[in-house]
């Protein structure tokens, strides 16, 4: 079944557009998602797949195009970056709103200033309110699977949501791994044939999009996007099931790893679990009961299942690729949020790392193990909030 | 269980009625008010054109008759365009009420 590749991460997210062929993916270049689009649209101009591809002036512009083509009844595709998912933001929560299901990877890059290409979470969690699904991803695998699997979810009847799926910039988006590739005809398959619901272009019947509508009805409006997000974990879990009889991969809407027995554990996601599952096993070694929790799904955030995940640790520390300043990290924010609803509370810290593309490295992961194993057995914790890695 | 009312709406805000602009009467905006004068009318159909709202109403013979004040707002573009005839406007602007 399909066949096995050495590919980058924009590479495998590429593949998977390819293989959905959308209607319509309107993009513009932005370092490091531009090398996915590229090659996106190499493969129209190759003739391979008959997407319309609209080489838009902006971000701006290429996402309302998404808009415009979803609206009329097209299967949508795009991808982007930083600015340029800043730039997109107003349009964000239009494509949400109207609750057209445009599928994006979203290649995390810093955001200026000052000026930097390289990957953190900043972007992503800038978009943490506009209505979008976000999935993060830790490798290429998981980029292609997840890109794969939005599209069910997105298209699905009782969800009508956009999504982006996340891979880190550069480190994921840029470097060559093993990566499985699924039969063309199985990802058809697989997502389907696409469900327009009030096509712009079914002519008998015309209908506007994009109303006014103020104090009378916005409220309640808001409250049906509230509700729909709701059925967002449900739908991703069937999605995964029936991808895992395909594949063999399985996805949930976390990964624990070494977490049923721990008795301090790191939360983070991304790329940078990688390396922590691997000094986890260096600590597991040592005797030290030690796991790890990766979000994949962020938006909706699954605080309820994440804290039955947690509830019998000792001491936890998330760690954040994106600050939010003058607060609290956002993943560490959501899993206080998560924490709020146990019995017994553990005691919990917050480490930024990783701004601007900066190396996680093995020894930021044993400096935090290290601290845990200290909360654990005092139970104090001296500072909530702090860099790691930090040049000091 | 009868569903709430949020749940009633149709999804992403669309609206699926054609047209339904017509049950929006926008006439109480109103309060400068279009007088027709019809022997200075020239059927030039500039007002028809101009109106913003659709609210010069217009026979089955082409010609123009009186507004349809359920829509008209009263901004005036028909008069300030308006010909007339001879230098005698076919549509002044009055205020409403008076």
């Amino acid at each position: 079944m399909g066949k096995i590749v050495a590919v980058t991460g924009n590479e495998a997210c590429a593949e998977a557009l390819k293989q959905i062929n959308p209607d319509v993916c309107a993009a513009y270049p932005i370092t490091p998602a531009t090398d996915l689009m590229q090659r996106f649209a190499g493969f129209v101009s190759d003739g391979k797949i008959d997407t319309e591809m609209v080489l838009v002036e902006s971000e701006h512009s290429a996402m309302s195009a998404c808009i415009g083509a979803a609206a009329a009844g097209g299967r949508v595709a795009t991808a982007t970056s930083s600015q340029g998912l800043a730039l997109m933001w107003e349009m964000l929560y239009i494509a949400a709103g109207t609750r057209l299901p445009i599928i994006m990877p979203l290649v995390n890059r810093a955001l200026s200033a000052p000026l930097n290409i390289h990957g953190d979470h900043s972007d992503g969690m800038g978009a943490r309110d506009t209505g979008w699904i976000q999935i993060y991803s830790e490798n290429a695998q998981e980029a292609y699977d997840n890109t794969i699997q939005a599209f069910r979810i997105a298209e699905h009847l009782d969800i009508r949501l956009p999504a982006m799926v996340c891979l880190d910039g550069f480190i994921v988006s840029h470097s060559i791994e093993r990566v499985e590739y699924i039969d063309d005809a199985d990802v058809k398959n697989f997502v389907g044939k696409f469900k327009a619901v009030n096509p712009l272009l079914d002519l008998d019947n015309p209908k506007s999009y994009g109303p006014l509508i103020l104090t009378d009805m916005y409220h309640e409006y808001k409250r049906a996007q509230h509700e729909v997000m709701t059925k967002v974990p449900g739908i991703a879990l069937e999605v995964a099931a029936e991808f895992e009889k395909m594949t063999g991969r399985k996805y949930g809407l976390f990964e624990t790893y070494r977490l049923e027995d721990a008795e301090i554990a790191i939360v983070v996601m991304s790329s940078a679990a990688g390396t922590t599952k691997d000094i986890i096993d260096q600590y597991r070694d040592k005797g030290v009961k030690a796991g790890l929790l990766k979000p994949r799904m962020f938006r909706p955030f699954p605080y309820v299942e994440i804290a039955d995940a947690l509830k019998h640790l000792k001491a936890i520390a998330v760690l954040d690729r994106a600050d939010s300043f003058g607060g609290y990290g956002p993943l560490f924010s959501e899993i206080t949020g998560s924490v709020m609803s146990m019995d017994t509370k553990p005691p919990m810290i917050n480490k930024i790392f990783g701004l601007g593309g900066r190396d996680y490295l093995p020894n930021q992961a044993e400096q935090v193990l290290d601290e845990l194993v200290k909360i654990a057995e005092t139970g104090k914790v001296e500072t909530i909030k702090e860099y790691l890695g930090v040049r000091e | 269980m009868s569903k709430k009312y949020w749940e009633t709406l149709p999804q992403g805000s669309v609206v699926l009625e054609a047209g339904n602009s017509a049950k929006f009467k926008t006439g109480s905006w109103r309060s400068m008010r279009p007088k027709w004068i019809e022997e200075n009318c020239i059927q030039c159909m500039f007002c028809w054109m101009y109106c913003p709202d659709m609210s010069v109403k217009v026979n089955a013979e082409g010609k123009r008759e009186d507004f349809n004040f359920d829509y008209c707002k009263g901004c005036g573009i028909c008069a300030l365009e308006c010909p007339g005839k001879k230098g005698n406007k076919a549509i002044v602007m009055e205020e409403e009420g008076k």
